[in-house]
């Protein structure tokens, strides 16, 4: 190896440039396990959050309001007093599950429909795919401002709302995914053997689609934190005093000199929104064998 | 044609006597998670101006590596180890990418076997020749489109002013290649590199092509390296031939000199193991294999690489051996011709190795398959919603009758509709008009379920063998599910011991079962494929262009499977295929069909001797045959142009517009299929005229 690389003046440095199955590991991997640490980190404190929190979170205390984070309150207090560390644990309940419950509902659905509408084809595949058109023409605060005007605010409504607007992109992947394996042969050898359409999209189209789907789920969580946390901020999300960390950033952004009331829950949702990200284009490295030869 | 060769700008004439690239002991690694991959392990070789040369040897060879390092396209994790590469006296190595590039597209053009991805789908044909000619800085605006214009017309492009101004996915695939080969020759290149050219055409095409390419090295004088895994090919145009094998060059020599006598077993091998159109022994169906699979390259064995599956091999292989040359302008590294050995004709090899008596049940005459009329007709969009609603006649009214026990083999270009027809026998599509009865059933329009019983007495097999596996199933469950799903085994262990019994009858060992399909070659995936159709046991198969992928080695071992088989099985086998000679070779029958009309059907024998149809004539002319005297000799029929379009196919006669011997009544009335021998039918006015 080293003789020959000597032998050669124009070839690259006699050093080997391959690295060790640790190194390669840790470079195409690294951001990904640290983002899925993140998480997994953030979905213990919102499982624990009645452990780990020094107060309840909704204790008002008008005395203490405002304080300065110390150690008795860590990240400070807010206008009615309550703990800012406190009510940020159990704001990471809310946002994860309204996070993840949103895209994974819209993903089962838009997978569903998008996959029907692909391997239907004709006639069907036409009117499911401008019916999803349409639906991805709803700006999502508006539609989320209407149904909390006609349901009322809540959590849940505000999930639905979203709901509304978040499954089109996936039906519009799952479409296209689809549509490439269904022209595959070994879809038609299905077919040969005996298959029912229905058989062959379960078991043989929708396992080879899926991956593509996994990475737009985990990047997209962290994007449907932020739209709820978005619309908590406008006042359409959850019933104060429920704690969000969207509705904690509206709550006390007027507050300038206080910069803990916000900041805090603004560092919560950047790294949620992070550690998805990390994870998700780790998963596609993973899954897409051209980026995996690097 | 001279002002274009000769025009403004025409190079400085080398000397004649200096060779024009000269390849030193070329290596070039690739850096892979695996390990280093040694895709190019000492090669040498060199043109002289004006010469041509061919560089032949099966995938993983490195031939197009080598084309690669030539122009310094490696990809990133390629790099060359060591070596010279020097054009016209200066070393490509040393080169600044700068001065690379000043080289690249104008002293030496290549050519890439794909033409479907090598132009830019988004951009005018014109802008991309134009651009290709001024990037050198020879030629202004104007005087760049007037040479792209003249150059397409010599590519053979008809009204070229009109079809400069298309977009690339208005061309077919052997227009894409005149026009890439316009783009090369913009700058009066020395050297044009072609990394098979015409794979992805059919005959009639890669026969055009390969004039194209032979007049062009007379007309402009450019050497041309011609990179191809067919003999046939590298010996209808090249003078030379440098064979390669597990990245090192095994064997030179004159391609004449070459291929009547190899001095390589491996070039033996590769000579051997296609079936020749010129060179048939009926009732010899079984080919010429050697075993195996090429070495790994992360790791080459130590002794000669070819050893492990030599039939000639000797004690003195288990040493490296050079590539030493034999005095006559020939070179081979092999010890056992070194020694002054020949190496036997092929027919001898078989009958040692094969040991299988000719023992085929003839057919019964008994039919399981019947297609009367057959027609299916894709509807495409409409160009503009008042437009006409237009169709692709795909298939347009086919008879056929398969008998119990043959073998029918299906030949044409593509857009013929063979494998709509083979599509519409195993009912993957339903028919517009027509009758199919499979064993005595109609199944023309039978529902999923009323077909679902017959799916067991007839099975296909399928063209891409990295398309035709689940890749998210272990090859043990892809045969497996054909059993479970007709339940023709009564529980799990039985299933297992079948699947293991099908592996083993497709020559796979019972361990493949847990593999998944990425971790198989082409060819051991065509056995998964093969033995998934087979578990079902049924009477009839259809098999859809099985071996057109896969390596000349492996094809004839894939062929003498499927030969196997047939004769320890009895099936019948509806065999899809480009070409001819591989059709000849297995195939009772032959089915010649052109945009969805079938032209002649004839015993094989027949068909190749007396064919009576003008374009089964033209068909067989365009196949080269490896053997440079049999080249020179033969009389060549070739047909001009493209074959029309199927969304408006012509009056009359389909064949019409490329019929050497059209007459207005061609025009006007369409030929009936008639027997004109026994047995030999064919659809023409004028049948054996030519």
């Amino acid at each position: 190896m080293s003789e020959l690389a000597a032998a050669a003046p124009v070839a690259a440095p006699a050093e080997p440039r391959r690295l060790t199955a640790a190194q390669r590991w840790r470079r195409r991997y690294g951001l990904a396990t640290l983002g899925g640490a993140i998480i997994v980190l953030w979905i213990i404190v919102a499982i624990a959050a009645p452990l780990l929190a020094p107060y309840p979170p909704d204790l008002v205390d008008v005395t203490r309001r405002l304080k300065p984070p110390s150690s008795e309150y860590w990240f400070g207090t807010d206008m009615l007093g309550r703990d800012v560390f406190s009510r940020l644990l159990f704001g990471a309940r809310v946002s994860l599950f309204a996070g993840i419950v949103v895209v994974i509902l819209g993903a089962a659905f838009g997978t569903l429909l998008g996959g029907i509408a692909a391997y239907a084809g004709h006639r069907a595949e036409e009117a499911l795919m401008r019916f999803t058109d349409l639906m991805l023409c709803f700006p999502p605060i508006i539609l989320a401002m209407a149904i909390a005007a006609a349901m009322g605010i809540g959590t849940l409504n505000t999930m639905a709302a979203m709901l509304v607007v978040w499954w089109p992109k996936f039906a519009r992947l799952a479409r296209s995914l689809v549509l490439v394996q269904r022209g595959q042969e070994y879809v038609e050898a299905a077919h040969v053997i005996g298959y029912g359409p229905g058989r062959v999209l379960l078991k043989h189209i929708l396992p080879n689609s899926i991956g593509p789907l996994i990475v737009l789920v985990t990047l997209d969580v962290g994007h449907a934190i932020i739209v709820f946390a978005g619309l908590s901020f406008l006042g359409l999300g959850v019933v104060p005093p429920t704690p969000e960390w969207g509705a904690m950033v509206s709550e006390n952004r007027q507050l300038v000199e206080q910069w803990w009331g916000a900041t805090f829950p603004g560092l919560a949702i950047l790294s949620v929104v992070m550690g998805f990200n990390f994870l998700g284009d780790g998963i596609r490295d993973w899954l897409d064998p051209r980026a995996r030869r690097r | 044609m001279r002002d274009v060769a000769d025009g403004a700008g025409a190079p400085p004439k080398p000397d004649r006597d200096a060779p024009i690239l000269e390849v030193r002991d070329l290596r070039t690694y690739i850096d892979t998670d695996a390990g280093v991959v040694r895709a190019v392990d000492g090669v040498s070789f060199s043109v002289m101006p004006g010469e041509t040369l061919g560089i032949v040897g099966e995938s993983g060879s490195g031939k197009s590596v080598t084309a690669l390092s030539i122009m310094k396209l490696l990809p990133e994790q390629g790099r060359i180890a060591g070596g010279e590469i020097v054009f016209r006296g200066r070393d490509i190595l040393g080169m600044t990418g700068d001065e690379v590039r000043s080289l690249r597209g104008s002293r030496i053009a290549m050519v890439f076997q794909d033409p479907m991805t090598s132009l830019n789908p988004v951009r005018r044909v014109s802008d991309q020749l134009v651009e290709a000619a001024i990037v050198h800085g020879r030629h202004d605006k104007a005087s760049a489109l007037r040479r792209a214009i003249a150059l397409l017309g010599r590519m053979g492009i008809s009204s070229p002013e009109r079809q400069i101004n298309s977009y690339p996915h208005q061309f077919s695939g052997g227009m894409r290649q005149r026009v890439m080969l316009a783009m090369g020759f913009s700058n009066d290149p020395l050297l044009l590199l072609a990394d098979e050219p015409t794979t992805a055409l059919d005959v009639t095409i890669q026969a055009q092509i390969l004039d194209l390419l032979r007049e062009l090295n007379s007309d402009f004088g450019a050497a041309i390296i011609l990179i191809s895994h067919d003999l046939g090919v590298i010996a209808n145009v090249c003078r030379r031939v440098v064979v390669m094998y597990a990245g090192e060059e095994v064997e030179e020599g004159t391609t004449e000199a070459l291929l009547a006598s190899p001095r390589h077993p491996y070039t033996w091998a590769l000579l051997n193991a296609a079936p020749r159109l010129d060179r048939y022994t009926p009732g010899q169906r079984r080919l010429t294999t050697i075993e195996g699979t090429p070495p790994d390259p992360l790791n080459w064995p130590k002794g000669c690489r070819f050893a492990p599956r030599c039939p000639f091999k000797i004690e003195k292989c288990a040493e490296h051996p050079p590539l030493l040359p034999s005095g006559d302008g020939r070179s081979s590294r092999c010890w056992v011709t070194q020694g002054g050995r020949s190496l036997p004709p092929a027919a001898a090899q078989v009958a040692a190795t094969s040991g299988l008596v000719w023992s085929r049940p003839a057919a019964t005459g008994e039919t399981i398959l019947e297609l009367e009329g057959l027609v299916k007709h894709f509807s495409v969009p409409k160009p503009s919603l008042f437009a006409p609603r237009q169709a692709v006649h795909a298939v347009d009214g086919v008879d056929l009758t398969v008998r119990k026990g043959e073998t029918v083999g299906l030949v044409g270009e593509s857009g013929s509709g063979k494998s709509t027809l083979a599509r519409l026998i195993v009912r993957i599509h339903e028919p517009d008009a027509g009758t199919i009865r499979f064993a005595g059933q109609d199944i023309t329009h039978a529902s999923g379920a009323a077909i679902r019983p017959l799916r067991r007495r007839m099975q296909m097999i399928f063209q891409d063998p990295y398309a035709s596996l689940n890749p998210r199933m272990t090859a043990g469950d892809i045969v497996a599910e054909p059993l479970r799903f007709h339940g023709i085994t009564a529980d799990e262990a039985a299933t297992s011991a079948r699947v293991g019994e099908l592996l083993g009858l497709v020559g796979l060992s019972p361990s493949a079962a847990a593999k998944y399909p990425h971790e198989f070659s082409g060819g051991q995936r065509q056995r998964i494929s093969i033995a998934r159709a087979l578990a079902v046991s049924p009477d009839l198969i259809v098999a859809d262009e099985p071996i057109s992928s896969l390596d000349v080695n492996i094809q004839a071992q894939i062929i003498n499977l499927l030969i196997d088989l047939q004769e320890r099985l009895s099936l019948t086998y509806l065999f899809i295929a480009h070409d001819l000679a591989v059709v000849r070779h297995v195939s009772d029958r032959i089915v010649v069909l052109y945009l969805g009309k079938v032209m002649e059907i004839a015993s094989s024998g027949n068909l190749f001797d007396q064919p009576l149809h003008p374009y089964t004539r033209s068909l067989i002319s365009a196949v080269p045959i490896p053997d440079a005297a049999v080249e020179r000799q033969r009389q060549r029929m070739h047909l001009q142009g493209e074959p029309p379009s199927a969304l408006a196919p012509p009056s009359g006669c389909r064949f019409r517009t490329r019929c050497p011997i059209a007459a207005p009544r061609c025009a006007s009335e369409m030929p009936p299929l008639v027997e004109h021998r026994p047995g030999q039918w064919a659809a023409c006015h004028f049948p054996g005229q030519v």
